[in-house]
């Protein structure tokens, strides 16, 4: 080893060449490739000594990800109950199948393959292409659910070939009365990209089959509803067949949600709405407890929940009636001359004494301008001014008062307030008074704001909820706060302190609206011994010279609004119904009057009901699905499709509903001439002529 | 090594050189019982045939064993020269089918040509060495035939494309040119020609795939599907058998097809998967028996001619052995060679016992020659 080195004269000019340098050099060169062997031999050693030692943690758990396959089983969400624990929203057992588009080879050829076995429709095979096109890939996306075995077991035996194609037994949301708890309710739905990233991309949320909450109360008690997923541990090959099962957890169903809504009464109440567009609120006096929030048109959660089909997206969207929008949340209207009651609650709060009376004579000069009365009531004190619905007294004592004072009273009866309701979005509205105009529009208030606003318009702007509670409040005087879940507290509502002779006062002078001679007289109760309380409304949305509120295009009408409490003298029951252009209060108040009909006595309430669906052409789902292929087969392959995100669609309709709000604001500014009307318009909202075999017939709003 | 034994042994057994035929036996025996695993427990297909091969090449070896000398340098030449022919028959038939072809088929057997030029260029530049003057091992002819005697074979191995094997042929040549007493300046130059060409060869000489394999080894993660899927699971298997392994028949990575090639290329990971550190190291220490003994035939024989030829042949199991085991715990490219006695597979096992046979054969020389006789040619 020491010559190693002389060995390089072999190679030198000098170098001396014999038989024995030449077996030296073999020697010590051959002793040089085993001591090179040896040393590769060493290292070879510690390389796997490395591994097999220092690195045996990290490799056996990667063979063990290798060898077997988690796969999580989406948890049974926990159902939504209605306070008589009967079902708004349950889960049915069922076959689906979903696909994984990155793990598709060929997606087009993939979808038009299982479109073919599972006899799909051609829109729907283009909305599957147009989804898993634009999808993050690693996000299931659902083929269809629903299967019969016979469909599963003809995917099942061809899933070798079908790489990313799941099919799988499972548990899909099931909305029993569809759509009449759209709104309330909302759906279920894939989880998307943002909300995987949002919840630090748990696996849960990218399991086929899972959905996730994505509208309304889904998506308020997600974290109740979900529950825990179950797992099923497999041993796979490399190729994913499985061997053998190893353990299975099963899943833990997700807590229930009891509800204070009445599913019945929604679902009357809804359907009841018919072909307008509107919505429909009914709580309990005693303990806020909202009994029912209609709002209709609607959309149906189970098709939803399905995915948003192109068509149906653009039938919704079409529709002027807005069947995307939660109407008793964020719809918007002037409250016109529902809030009078609560008005004169006002009056005698600054001490107005109710006898007091002015004279109408068709309306009232205040300064020095004459402001219109939409009739010459003559002699009207409080009483006469509530049941006859007299402008000019309002005029007179709200400027009397002061509109400061009438506001406050407003605010203190929940308007332009927000409720504590586990509701993605409500709409505050508006109570106008001096310092809010001046501060949103830099005018000062002037004395026809004072006009206006004292008989609920300009620029007064409320919702049905709102309308409800003030409706509540006032029939008790207490402050009545809606809630929507049983959550088992007691509920004892703080008293405003209202004399109760005053109470009483309102109380008998809404009933005269209804039971007396009052505005509201066909709203009367058909059964005995139960009087309702109420108070018609109508709000003017666009100037006289542009339409009279009653005929003309459907969204110049003014909307019909009536606020109720029965029954009158002990009042258990309040609510609000408003209805969007229907032409003025007479299409609000029998809708009103056949929801109480309802709950004191279902089945007259349902007679009335079902006569009525009769002219219809269907309860409101009936008439939806038939709007539906109607809709289909007339514009079917022309439609716009719909968001990517579902969020996107209720972001926009929240946006427009703002935009509608504003509608009333526009005429605000100017002197509002009041109406009273009674009668309903004469023809059915323009979008509801749709259904097939439906005339233009709409005896419903008077009967 | 010719060491006195006891006369209950007849010569003729006594005389083989069981210091390495046992370890080979329990070396091949081993690899048996891998293949039986890796076949999901069964002797089918690979374990049975594995043996069978081994006993059939082990006859082969024999016979080359009792090859006199003087026939074996008679058919060197002739050897290089057919061999050569058939892998240019090899390229034509390619070229006439359209497409690369390495196997000829011979009626009764396919045969692949590079596989036996391995051995046969040992023998080749063995005897070139031998018979060249000593005055000439200076000479730049004692480097520019040799070169093209490695040079030839090797670019027709290239264009099958098959690296890894005309890498064995080169490693088995050069060695040969080293112990030959060639100037070590000659192989730096040629080191640092092949480090300066490298970068050519890589660019303009590697398939695609070939590129990706060799960038592959460096980071075998970072394509953890794609080429790199052969490393990384190879490492898996190996990594996670620990210390005692997960036990025969049991590993995972092999039985549920994580591990590609399990039975041939990969057979060490399958077999380190069950068997663990202590199998590796058996087989490691199985294999430096195995060599030592190599190595110790050539340098215990004193003819110029049987010791390159056996340095030769064991440079070409050592080639084999060393690269694959670097290749399976990610050290080297994915070059496909196969592991020498353990892998499934005729062509291998074929070429590898031809070089045993080979060292028994000048085991044998060494005996019957005495030490201390430099024969010359």
């Amino acid at each position: 080893m020491k010559n190693w080195f002389s060995q390089r004269g072999l190679g030198g000019r000098a170098a001396h060449v014999n038989a024995s340098t030449l077996k030296n050099t073999f020697d010590r060169r051959s002793m040089l490739i085993g001591t090179v062997q040896g040393g590769v031999a060493l290292l070879l050693a510690v390389r796997m000594g490395y591994l097999a030692i220092a690195e045996n943690e990290k490799y056996r758990l990667e063979s063990e990800s290798n060898r077997v396959n988690l796969s999580l089983i989406p948890p049974r969400r926990g159902w939504i109950l209605d306070r008589n624990g009967a079902p708004l929203a349950s889960n049915r057992a069922d076959f689906r199948v979903d696909v994984i588009p990155d793990r598709l080879s060929e997606p087009d050829a993939m979808i038009d393959q299982i479109g073919t076995l599972l006899a799909l429709e051609p829109d729907r095979i283009a909305d599957l292409k147009q989804e898993v096109a634009v999808s993050s890939g690693y996000q299931p996306i659902e083929i269809a659910s629903g299967l019969n075995y016979e469909q599963f077991a003809a995917l099942s035996v061809r899933l070798p070939d079908m790489q990313g194609v799941v099919p799988q037994r499972g548990f899909s949301r099931f909305y029993p009365i569809g759509s009449s708890v759209g709104h309330l309710i909302g759906y279920v739905g894939p989880a998307n990209a943002e909300e995987f990233a949002e919840e630090d991309r748990n696996p849960l949320l990218v399991t086929p089959g899972y959905k996730i909450g994505k509208d309304g109360l889904e998506k308020q008690f997600e974290q109740d509803l979900r529950g825990t997923p179950g797992a099923r541990r497999v041993e796979v090959t490399a190729s994913g067949r499985i061997i053998r099962d190893l353990e299975t957890r099963e899943d833990i169903q997700g807590n229930p949600v009891k509800l204070t809504i009445d599913g019945p009464l929604q679902d009357y109440a809804s359907r009841r709405i018919g072909l307008e567009s509107g919505s429909v609120v009914v709580m309990d006096c005693d303990t806020g407890d909202l009994l029912c929030m209609a709002s209709m048109p609607s959309f149906d959660p189970n098709s939803f929940s399905d995915g948003i089909g192109s068509v149906e997206y653009a039938m919704l969207r079409d529709d002027e009636r807005v069947p995307l929008r939660n109407k008793v949340l964020q719809g918007l209207y002037p409250p016109g001359s529902t809030i009078k009651p609560m008005h004169c609650m006002a009056f005698l709060e600054a001490g107005i004494d109710p006898e007091e009376s002015i004279i109408c004579g068709g309306g009232r000069r205040i300064g020095n301008r004459f402001f219109r009365c939409h009739s010459n009531h003559g002699r009207v004190d409080m009483n006469r001014a509530i049941a006859q619905s007299c402008d000019s007294y309002f005029y007179h004592f709200a400027q009397k008062v002061g509109f400061d004072k009438v506001a406050q009273m407003a605010t203190r009866f929940g308007m332009g307030q927000q409720f504590p309701l586990p509701v993605n979005s409500q709409f505050y509205g508006t109570v106008p008074n001096p310092e809010w105009k001046e501060e949103k529009f830099g005018r000062s208030w002037e004395p026809y704001d004072t006009v206006n606003a004292s008989i609920g318009q300009g620029y007064y702007l409320a919702s049905p909820l709102q309308l409800a509670v003030q409706s509540a409040r006032l029939a008790t005087g207490k402050i009545v706060n809606p809630r929507l879940v049983m959550d088992g507290s007691s509920v004892n509502p703080v008293s405003y302190n209202f004399g109760d002779q005053e109470i009483a006062y309102i109380r008998q002078a809404m009933s005269d609206v209804v039971n007396g001679a009052g505005t509201a007289r066909r709203a009367r109760l058909p059964i005995e011994g139960i009087e309702m309380a109420g108070k018609t409304g109508t709000a003017q949305v666009v100037s006289l010279n542009i339409s009279d509120g009653r005929s003309g295009p459907w969204k110049y009408r003014d909307h019909g609004l009536f606020v109720f409490f029965a029954p009158f003298d002990k009042p258990k029951y309040a609510g609000a119904v408003v209805i969007e252009h229907g032409g003025g209060s007479g299409s609000a108040y029998p809708i009103a009057r056949d929801v109480m009909t309802f709950l004191f006595d279902p089945q007259k309430g349902l007679d009335a009901l079902r006569a009525l669906e009769k002219q219809w052409g269907g309860t409101a789902q009936e008439r939806l699905e038939k709007r539906y292929a109607a809709y289909a087969a007339e514009r079917g392959a022309t439609v716009t499709p719909p968001p990517r995100r579902d969020e996107d669609i209720f972001d926009q309709v929240e946006a427009e509903a703002r935009l509608a709000a504003m509608q009333s604001e526009a005429i605000a500014d100017d002197v509002i001439v009041p109406r009273e009307d009674q009668t309903a318009s004469g023809s059915p909202p323009p979008d509801a002529t749709l259904i097939p075999g439906l005339t233009g017939d709409r005896s419903g709003g008077a009967r | 090594m010719n060491t006195q034994r006891s006369s209950v042994i007849p010569y003729p057994i006594a005389r083989q050189p069981w210091g390495m035929l046992i370890p080979l036996f329990m070396l091949v025996a081993f690899g048996a019982a891998v293949l039986f695993s890796a076949a999901g427990g069964s002797m089918q297909p690979f374990a049975s045939s594995h043996l069978v091969r081994f006993s059939v090449f082990l006859v082969m070896a024999m016979v080359i064993a009792s090859l006199p000398r003087e026939l074996v340098k008679f058919l060197t030449y002739p050897a290089y020269v057919i061999v050569l022919v058939m892998l240019i028959a090899v390229e034509a038939m390619g070229a006439l089918r359209g497409g690369s072809q390495r196997w000829l088929d011979l009626g009764f057997m396919v045969l692949q040509p590079s596989e036996l030029m391995k051995p046969v260029i040992v023998v080749t530049l063995a005897l070139f060495y031998s018979t060249l003057p000593i005055s000439m091992v200076t000479n730049w002819r004692a480097l520019f035939v040799p070169a093209t005697m490695i040079a030839l074979p090797m670019g027709l191995v290239l264009m099958q494309p098959d690296l890894g094997t005309s890498l064995a042929i080169a490693f088995g040549g050069g060695v040969v040119m080293l112990l030959a007493g060639l100037p070590w300046r000659w192989f730096v130059g040629a080191g640092l020609a092949a480090a300066a060409a490298a970068p050519v060869i890589f660019f303009v000489g590697l398939k695609e795939y070939q590129q990706r394999r060799v960038l592959t080894m460096f980071n075998p993660e970072e394509d953890a599907l794609g080429a790199g899927y052969h490393i990384t699971q190879s490492k898996i298997a190996i990594g996670s058998g620990g210390i005692f392994g997960k036990g025969f028949n049991n590993g995972s990575q092999s039985h549920l097809q994580y591990l590609p090639e399990p039975h041939t290329d990969f057979v060490f990971a399958t077999m380190a998967e069950e068997w663990g550190l202590v199998g590796g190291l058996f087989v490691i220490a199985i294999f430096s028996l195995i060599l030592r003994w190599g190595l110790n035939v050539a340098r215990a024989s004193r003819d110029r001619f049987a010791s390159l030829l056996a340095a030769g042949m064991s440079a070409t199991i050592f080639f084999y052995i060393a690269v694959n085991l670097m290749m399976v715990m990610g050290m080297a490219p994915v070059v496909g060679i196969p592991l020498p006695f353990m892998s499934h597979g005729g062509s291998s096992m074929l070429t590898n016992m031809i070089c045993i046979g080979a060292l028994m054969m000048v085991n044998r020389w060494n005996q019957n020659a005495p030490r201390g006789g430099f024969s010359s040619t």
